[in-house]
């Protein structure tokens, strides 16, 4: 069982510099970094710093976007004109996430185009959460309940991270995420509490979406299951605040009893409160299926690329269309100033 | 495939509402300024943030750098006079 005799939640110490990085020239960034400030797009910086942010802020632009497929195959299928239009509204919002993002990763010097190119020819990847599919209605709910549930308690530490254009981002993103959970809980409520066969489908969606929900946090921070992560550095660098398995651990706390209150059960015989802790104890998750689908051998990730890269080349006309028109707009203006 | 060459990047700027003034809330790609205004009125006034939009090609932007901070600020630095708490005043002066 996971859980036991870990350290409460608590707010990870800032380290100093690691000695091997102290090097001349980076004295001001290691300064704001460690008063908690911002470090600026045109702030010296170590390569490494913005090397790992474009990893990072790519991979989550690139969740946003792909994040569009799931939900986005509901909304003609959704059960009013009232959840359509909430439905595509987030559906837009995860759209702008990914604009964000994105906009903040060309701060560090990369372009939009090529990180698109990355994420189609598969060198940069999404969240595997996304590789799953939306079955019936319930999951949607569930998305919006479970899989933004978990996205906001990783990202909120987000908002505070030391690289200003990511922290204003994540400020944004955080603000209409909490609409998406909540629609999400609300959708599901209705389900559950309606008649038995819905009920049942909210509880079959809840089974499905539970555990890969707790994967999204990542490999455990140590013993023998520890991820080959860079949580230590990212932590020195005020990128990461919490330990993967503090933010799991925060999420099981927040999500159990909202469990209760939809009537639907968490799919983990082993999950309890533990008075002595003041938290959850939860079981042990398969981290082994979390990987196969990172590989690529997940129910929907062939399909998701697929659809991707093609409406990245369905879409190139519009973007050829629209650079025609402003090229001819500027061509008379400036034959007219002439 | 993507195209040759990205757009021109814009920086958006939003008034919250009358009486504040612009602030910058981001940026984003278009092929012209009105494209520009058009999809930053879609990414950043999805819920009524702004009754009012700039937007302003980010290479046509002149920034100080970072570099120079201190050389460049460094003038205000000591002329704490300029500020209304470098001065005595008697107790009970008021209204000063």
């Amino acid at each position: 069982m996971h859980g036991n005799g870990s350290s409460p939640v608590t707010d990870v110490p800032r380290s100093a510099p690691p000695p091997e990085v102290a090097e001349p020239g980076l004295e001001d960034f290691w300064r704001v970094v460690g008063e908690d400030g911002r470090v600026e797009p045109r702030d010296v910086m170590p390569d490494d710093y913005r090397a790992s942010l474009i990893r990072q802020i790519a991979q989550h632009a690139h969740s946003e976007i792909i994040g569009m497929q799931p939900e986005g195959e509901w909304i003609g299928r959704a059960p009013s004109l009232r959840r359509k239009a909430i439905l595509m509204a987030k559906v837009q919002d995860e759209a702008g996430h990914g604009l964000y993002l994105y906009a903040a990763a060309e701060t560090l010097g990369v372009d939009r185009s090529e990180l698109l190119d990355k994420l189609h020819d598969g060198r940069q990847k999404y969240s595997s959460i996304f590789n799953y599919p939306t079955l019936t209605w319930a999951d949607i709910g569930t998305i919006g309940w479970l899989v933004d549930g978990a996205a906001i308690v990783n990202q909120v530490p987000l908002c505070r991270c030391s690289y200003g254009p990511y922290a204003r981002a994540m400020i944004r993103v955080c603000k209409e995420e909490s609409f998406h959970q909540r629609q999400g809980f609300e959708a599901l409520h209705t389900l559950s509490h309606g008649t038995p066969a819905q009920h049942a489908m909210a509880q079959d969606a809840v089974n499905r979406w539970w555990w890969p929900s707790l994967m999204m946090f990542g490999p455990h921070d140590s013993g023998a299951a520890a991820g080959k992560g860079h949580t230590q550095r990212s932590m020195a660098w005020g990128i990461k605040r919490f330990s993967n398995d503090d933010l799991r651990q925060r999420f099981v706390d927040m999500t159990a009893p909202q469990a209760d209150a939809l009537g639907l059960t968490l799919p983990d015989p082993d999950l309890r409160w533990n008075e002595e802790r003041g938290h959850y104890d939860f079981g042990e998750m398969d981290f082994s299926e979390l990987y196969d689908v990172i590989k690529g051998n997940g129910p929907c990730n062939a399909e998701r690329m697929a659809r991707r890269r093609g409406a990245h080349e369905a879409g190139a006309w519009v973007r050829e269309a629209a650079s025609a028109y402003a090229a001819k707009h500027a061509d008379r203006r400036t034959a007219g100033a002439a | 495939m993507t195209e040759q060459r990205e757009w021109p990047l814009y920086e958006v700027f939003v008034r919250a509402r009358r009486g504040l003034s612009h602030v910058h809330v981001g940026s984003l790609h278009a092929p012209d300024a009105e494209m520009a205004l058009r999809n930053a009125r879609d990414v950043y006034t999805r819920r009524q943030e702004g009754v009012s939009l700039w937007v302003i090609e980010s290479a046509l932007i002149t920034a100080s750098s970072p570099q120079e901070k201190d050389a460049f600020f460094e003038p205000a630095a000591d002329k704490i006079y300029r500020h209304p708490t470098f001065y005595e005043i008697p107790d009970g002066v008021e209204h000063l």
